[in-house]
């Protein structure tokens, strides 16, 4: 691990020094018509073209968010499909101007040469097992036999939770993804161990029978996946952070896609001010005052988005859990909107 | 044969059919010894383990399907291929303006067609591939004559693996050449400068290469200064093609005898002419199976711009057989594409068989 830390250090060392363009990125998207987004090669839920070419998944939606915010319009973004190598890189030199790409906030990350907005998904280690074995938490896994794959972070958080809470897992290490997937589903072992969102796309595409297999938290750890930006463009940060705020704030609002229209005329001037009728909010940040407006009426609220993208209303049906807002118990934390 | 043998040709014995072979029973083909009864039962064996290969794909496959959550239950899924069909071959190019990518695969296929005959060969085709060439790339990109712009970003799929294997040749191939008439120069500047070169680049595996060019360049640029993407990974496409091209040509001057050099000294033709009118077509000619050989390579090698987020046709197969809707028909997706890159280099390669019996022809004739 270590060379492949210095290699970063030393990358992002360069970075820093050619980076000296910190010019107001909101100027030189406008100038240009559209806005560029780093984007996954194909994560399903999160980032994907669909059979039409056309990008779909929450960070891109995400980032349709911020396009909102400054042209009025979800589709003026291209997005720039990048692998995971290349994403930090490609935001620093100023080839995209956003990265919302499961990108986990970290303080190496943090701390050369990129800045992280507000996360707009929890990530947690989990087990999937069959619901028939009756077992819905870490603690009940005693003895079971573990698919994971070999070389990756879920093997350490194998033998980590075993040795911690005393489980005597059985790990039955495979050499790549499909493999371990397979041996899962064959009945080889009890339990699968990865990403939870890709506990629950494997789920939803490889078992015959989704319902019948229950994924739980593997440890207590959780990962904040984050869109980040460019370091020095504070302006650019904030549009970005208010951009997936005004998602958050709308679910808490009960604000909706299809009820935006008739919240307008509301009387509460929380929502007033939110929806930019009483002006202020989107002239502070340089943007239209009805941004938060026109973001819900374009995508929705930050619920509808989760449901439609990964959650219920989607073939992942990813549990809610830690994304749901505060309010109802998760982590995702709506700032006051004046 | 001798001058001394004056026999006429329709007299002599029958030297041009050769003598009639006695036949042996079938039996004796398949069993005659113990090598061909190893041999014969060892292929057998292997057919008959082919059978549920060939039961799933063809036999128990299901070519439409109403609901694709059983589709591959029981055999292949190609039902899942004619749905993806479209996305695995234009990837994220906009549905809308289809019939560009459309139109230049079209145009590829008519100017490999049209070069195809070495007849054909001259300053005119090199013309007109230049002005496909600039077609093509003004048919992808847009942003003239009313088509909508359409960033490098959203090409996708089999006229990317098209595009990046036909230029990274086409623009690899001049260098190539003087990169192996400088190795073989006596000047030592040129000479150095060409080793240094091809070594440094057939020292790097490809995928090194690309995220060279695709990560540690643009951050070596000057602040400000970005080169697209898919440039990039062409760039080094290039040069590795380059370089492996160098060495291919290097072999063909070096077997040219060196008679031919210096009887076009002796007539006093000036070096730029010998080299270009007697070195290289002589060279060239002789080498054209490595040349078919790297040809073949590089149009495969491109499908390494996956790991640098290139969307080629490998890519755009790899994100159809996501679809949750799917139940992840990984294998279909890949056979199809792998049919699709052996079509393209079977072709490449028996086209070169053809070229090389005609070249010789016209050679001897």
């Amino acid at each position: 691990m270590n060379w492949k830390t210095a290699t970063l250090a030393a990358t992002l060392a360069v970075a820093a020094t050619a980076q000296a363009h910190a010019g107001p990125t909101v100027d030189s998207v406008k100038a240009r018509g559209h806005l560029i987004c780093g984007a996954s090669q194909g994560t399903v839920g999160f980032g994907a073209p669909d059979e039409k070419g056309y990008w779909r998944g929450l960070d891109v939606e995400t980032c349709r968010a911020v396009a909102v915010a400054v042209f009025g319009d979800k589709d003026k973004v291209e997005f720039v499909p990048l692998s995971g190598q290349q994403r930090i890189p490609a935001l620093q030199t100023g080839e995209i101007d956003i990265l919302p790409r499961t990108l986990t906030w970290t303080l190496q990350r943090d701390a050369n040469g990129i800045n992280f907005a507000t996360p707009n998904y929890y990530e947690f280690t989990g087990f999937m097992v069959a619901r028939s074995s009756g077992v819905t938490k870490v603690e009940e896994m005693t003895g079971a036999s573990v698919c994971v794959q070999t070389g990756s972070t879920t093997e350490v958080v194998v033998n980590d939770v075993s040795s911690r809470l005393n489980l005597q897992l059985k790990p039955v290490v495979f050499d790549n993804v499909a493999a371990t997937r397979q041996a899962f589903f064959s009945g080889r072992c009890d339990a699968l161990i990865t990403d939870a969102s890709a506990l629950a796309s494997v789920r939803a595409t490889q078992s015959k029978d989704p319902d019948g297999y229950v994924i739980f938290p593997a440890t207590k750890y959780m990962d904040a996946l984050t869109p980040a930006v460019r370091h020095g463009d504070d302006q650019w940060l904030d549009i970005v952070n208010w951009s997936i705020q005004a998602l958050l704030n709308a679910e808490m609002y009960g604000i909706t896609q299809a009820n935006v229209d008739e919240m307008v005329v509301s009387g509460d001037p929380r929502i007033k001010r939110f929806l930019g009728v009483e002006p202020g909010n989107g002239k502070a940040l340089g943007l239209d005052d009805k941004f938060a407006y026109n973001i819900v009426k374009q995508l929705g609220n930050y619920g509808e988005m989760f449901d439609r993208n990964v959650g219920k209303g989607s073939p992942l049906k990813i549990d809610r859990g830690p994304n749901k807002l505060f309010s109802d118990g998760g982590l995702m934390f709506p700032l006051a909107f004046q | 044969m001798t001058i001394t043998d004056t026999t006429p040709i329709l007299g002599r014995p029958a030297l041009a059919t050769p003598p009639r072979r006695s036949r042996k029973p079938v039996v004796h083909v398949f069993f005659g010894d113990l090598a061909a009864t190893s041999l014969t039962v060892a292929t057998g064996f292997l057919l008959l383990s082919m059978i549920p290969a060939i039961n799933w794909a063809v036999f128990d496959a299901n070519w439409t399907t109403g609901d694709p959550a059983t589709c591959r239950e029981g055999g292949a899924c190609w039902a899942f291929i004619a749905a993806k069909f479209r996305f695995i071959i234009f990837g994220v190019y906009p549905p809308d303006q289809q019939w560009r990518p459309l139109v230049v695969m079209g145009l590829i296929i008519t100017m490999v067609l049209a070069s195809l005959s070495p007849r054909l060969w001259g300053r005119k085709l090199a013309y007109g591939w230049v002005a496909a060439i600039a077609a093509m790339l003004t048919l992808m990109w847009g942003g003239v004559l009313g088509m909508a712009l359409v960033p490098t970003s959203s090409w996708g799929g089999l006229p990317v693996t098209l595009l990046l294997a036909l230029l990274s040749l086409g623009l690899g191939f001049p260098f190539a050449v003087f990169l192996a008439l400088g190795r073989r120069s006596k000047l030592p500047v040129p000479r150095l400068l060409s080793i240094l070169t091809i070594e440094l680049v057939r020292g790097l595996p490809l995928v090194g290469l690309l995220f060279v060019a695709s990560i540690l360049l643009p951050l070596l640029l000057p602040a400000g200064w970005t080169i697209d993407k898919l440039g990039r990974t062409l760039a080094a496409l290039t040069v590795f093609a380059a370089a492996y091209l160098a060495e291919v040509i290097r072999g063909g001057l070096q077997g040219l005898p060196p008679g031919q050099v210096e009887a076009a000294k002796a007539l006093g033709i000036p070096g730029w002419k010998t080299v270009w009118h007697i070195v290289l077509p002589q060279a060239l000619q002789k080498v054209i199976p490595p040349l078919t050989n790297t040809a073949i390579v590089m149009v495969k090698n491109t499908s390494l711009v996956l790991i640098v987020g290139v969307f080629d046709m490998l890519s755009a197969s790899r994100v159809a057989a996501t679809d949750p809707l799917w139940p992840a028909p990984y294998v279909e997706s890949y056979v199809f594409v792998a049919a699709i890159y052996f079509v393209i280099c079977f072709g490449i390669s028996n086209y070169a068989r053809w070229l090389e019996s005609r070249v010789q022809a016209r050679t001897y004739r």
